[in-house]
């Protein structure tokens, strides 16, 4: 079994992100293992981050206003791989940084330092070639992303070539603003898992244990990311015991849901 | 000028080779040769979709072009002289050696209502959007031009209008802003990164994905993801169409050469694109050279960046080696951008147009002296392609045709100007 497949096998995951270079990154990442977290998300920071509403687009100018180069975030994902052999560590982030030295140069990378999948926000299916051929023939799986606008004729294109899990965003929007209505998830998940074998993670929005626990009894996994930016915006390099904290009520409320 | 390229550089054989047309792209899926694409969010890839299939359909509908038509006759103003600027021609053929100094046309786009040819490509895809059933239009703008043009077609329609600027824009850019409010428009100041055009535009897609329902992105120049390069050119192109019949008709042949200023590229891709089959038409597209392309503070993406993603297209743009992208400087807003429209990485990577930095020093002098020579004040961004004249002019014969897109008008730019001479106004 790969790391995801044991990750989702034991009932709903809780899937955390912060962004790589944002505060102490490496202690921040081994207390959301503390916590109880599944499956990390590691953003990789950009100048441009699109999707990113306003905590993470802070967190990518923080991190970068420190120096952090692509080098750095494989160092944390090396850092992380030897202490936290188990745990499926997923790069997230833009195409640009991705493919600045060769989408084959990314994948080694990511193969070399221990990374299981990479969550490029703007490369969809139609650009598939761009990174997802050199990300599968190094093992790497390539998560893509389904919205409340991916229509059930799209949706084979974004199964295709996909794996680890897919990840719903569940507002048509930015990260870390509205929240979606359940019965829009409820639904969409449904549909999604009718469609495809690969886990169902919904994310954007999701804040609270009550929000992450009602999600996780329908979806397979739940992704929380602004609200521990936010921690480690207002801790700055002592946020790994509040990280921590915050980890341990939403994997409470996600793995007691069912 | 601060590159030697050769101005009658042939065009690669290896290209010509390679393309029967010069015009046929985008391919199916978007490209200019590894060009272009679609690099958007998921969220937004149907409404993308959905917006080239209305495009398709617009382009076979007479009605939907005779429309543009008329707007563009009766509200634009069009067609914008092709004018022969015999002072500035006589000028550049005194300082050129003997036997050289061509005869130097404009293209007056800066004739056009709100000054500038950015209005050609808004009321082109107003009508779209409104084909679309869109109720509600943003755009991103840096200097204003393009947010003053979407605001002035938003009016005419009767839609609501929200305009992206940059904080620091809006501060050095008020008569714009308050053009913009008279026209009906809001306008958002954006407080991310730089504060500036490529800001505006991150905070346009971000509001567009929220709201792709009802709101339609009038994109500002021949960038962005498939199919904005390809309609803004389309649309853009009534520039290079008029050029041609209107030099046909006045000399019985075509021009020479055509230079244009290259921000994102629509007044360029304009002009060109409509010429691209006449192996004889050369073409020059100017980028912004700021301080120096050799400095940290240029906008000349071709010559100084390298093949990248941003903003929904692949094209040439200024960034450090692990793809963060870096900021551009210039003293026309209009040219501030870190990257370019990808229909012109190709041209440029293929051969067929040549593209050349200008500084910020040597477009402030073609400024003046445009100013001086023929009675026409032109924008900063025109300044550069005007600034190219040196250049081009001593290596062209006299009786060959030039052409000079002054792509709009400097009124907006004059507080720009009077700081960089030290004059107080």
């Amino acid at each position: 079994m790969t790391r995801f497949e044991n990750a989702f096998a034991k009932g709903p995951a809780l899937v955390t992100f912060i962004t790589g270079g944002d505060g102490d990154t490496a202690a921040n990442l081994d207390a959301l293992v503390a916590g109880g977290a599944d499956v990390i998300e590691l953003g990789m920071p950009f100048t441009d981050p699109m999707a990113d509403g306003d905590a993470i687009q802070q967190a990518n100018i923080r991190a970068l206003g420190k120096g952090t180069r692509t080098k750095d975030i494989f160092d944390l994902a090396t850092g992380f791989r030897q202490r936290h052999p188990d745990v499926p560590l997923v790069l997230m982030g833009y195409a640009n940084p991705m493919i600045a030295r060769g989408a084959d140069w990314f994948a080694a990378e990511c193969a070399k330092a221990g990374v299981d999948g990479v969550i490029c926000v703007d490369i969809p299916p139609e650009e598939d070639a761009e990174l997802g051929p050199a990300l599968r023939a190094a093992g790497i799986s390539l998560i893509r992303l389904a919205t409340p606008t991916t229509d059930a004729s799209r949706l084979p294109a974004v199964l295709e070539g996909s794996s680890g899990f897919l990840y719903y965003v569940s507002v048509a929007g930015i990260t870390g603003t509205q929240t979606a209505a359940q019965t829009s998830i409820e639904d969409a998940v449904g549909r999604l898992k009718a469609a495809s074998d690969i886990p169902v993670a919904v994310g954007f929005g999701v804040r609270t244990p009550e929000q992450a626990s009602a999600i996780a009894k329908v979806a397979d996994g739940v992704v929380v990311g602004s609200a521990f930016v936010d921690l480690v915006k207002e801790h700055g390099d002592k946020a790994a015991g509040p990280l921590r904290e915050l980890t341990s009520a939403l994997a409470e409320a996600v793995h007691s849901a069912r | 000028m601060t590159d030697q390229t050769p101005v009658n550089r042939p065009a690669s054989p290896l290209a010509a080779d390679q393309v029967n047309s010069w015009r046929a792209l985008p391919d199916a899926s978007g490209h200019f040769g590894q060009f272009g694409g679609r690099y958007v969010a998921e969220t937004l890839m149907p409404l993308i979709l959905d917006l080239e299939k209305e495009y398709r359909k617009a382009q076979d509908d007479p009605a939907f072009w005779s429309e543009f038509d008329s707007l563009m006759k009766d509200f634009v103003g069009r067609p914008s002289p092709l004018y022969y600027a015999p002072r500035m021609t006589e000028h550049w053929r005194e300082k050129a050696p003997a036997g050289k100094g061509p005869k130097i046309y404009f293209k007056r786009e800066e004739l056009n209502h709100t000054g500038a040819h950015k209005i050609n490509n808004c009321i082109g895809q107003i009508l779209l959007a409104m084909r679309m059933g869109k109720t509600k239009i943003i755009a991103e703008t840096g200097a204003g031009q393009h947010g003053v043009a979407t605001a002035t077609v938003a009016a005419r329609f009767g839609l609501p209008c929200t305009i992206f600027m940059g904080a620091t824009d809006v501060e050095r850019q008020k008569p714009n802003v308050f053009r913009m409010k008279l026209l009906g428009a809001e306008v958002v100041p954006v407080t991310s990164g730089a504060m500036t055009l490529k800001d505006a535009m991150n905070d346009a897609l971000r509001h567009w994905v929220a709201n792709v329902h009802d709101t339609f992105y009038i994109i500002g120049t021949a960038a962005g993801p498939h199919p904005y390069p390809e309609l803004v050119r389309d649309f853009q192109s009534i520039i290079g169409k008029e050029t041609r019949e209107q030099m046909l008709e006045k000399e019985g042949r075509l021009p020479d050469r055509l230079v244009a200023a290259v921000g994102g590229g629509s007044n360029a891709i304009g002009l060109f694109h409509p010429f691209l089959d006449d192996p004889d038409v050369q073409m020059t597209g100017i980028e912004a050279g700021g301080h120096g392309v050799g400095t940290d503070k240029h906008a000349a993406s071709l010559t100084g960046g390298k093949p990248g993603i941003l903003h929904g297209n692949k094209t040439y743009l200024l960034q450090d080696e692990d793809g963060q992208i870096t900021e551009a400087h210039s003293i026309s807003a209009g040219l501030d951008y870190p990257g370019l429209g990808p229909e012109h990485s190709w041209l440029h990577e293929s051969g067929r147009v040549d593209y050349v930095p200008i500084t910020d020093g040597e477009a402030l002098e073609a400024f003046q002296l445009c100013c001086a020579l023929e009675g026409i004040i032109p924008a900063l961004e025109s300044a550069h392609a005007l600034a190219a004249l040196p250049q081009l002019t001593a290596e062209m014969d006299e009786d060959q045709l030039l052409v000079v897109n002054v792509s709009g008008r400097g009124d907006k730019d004059i507080f720009t100007v009077a700081e960089a001479l030290d004059v107080e106004l």
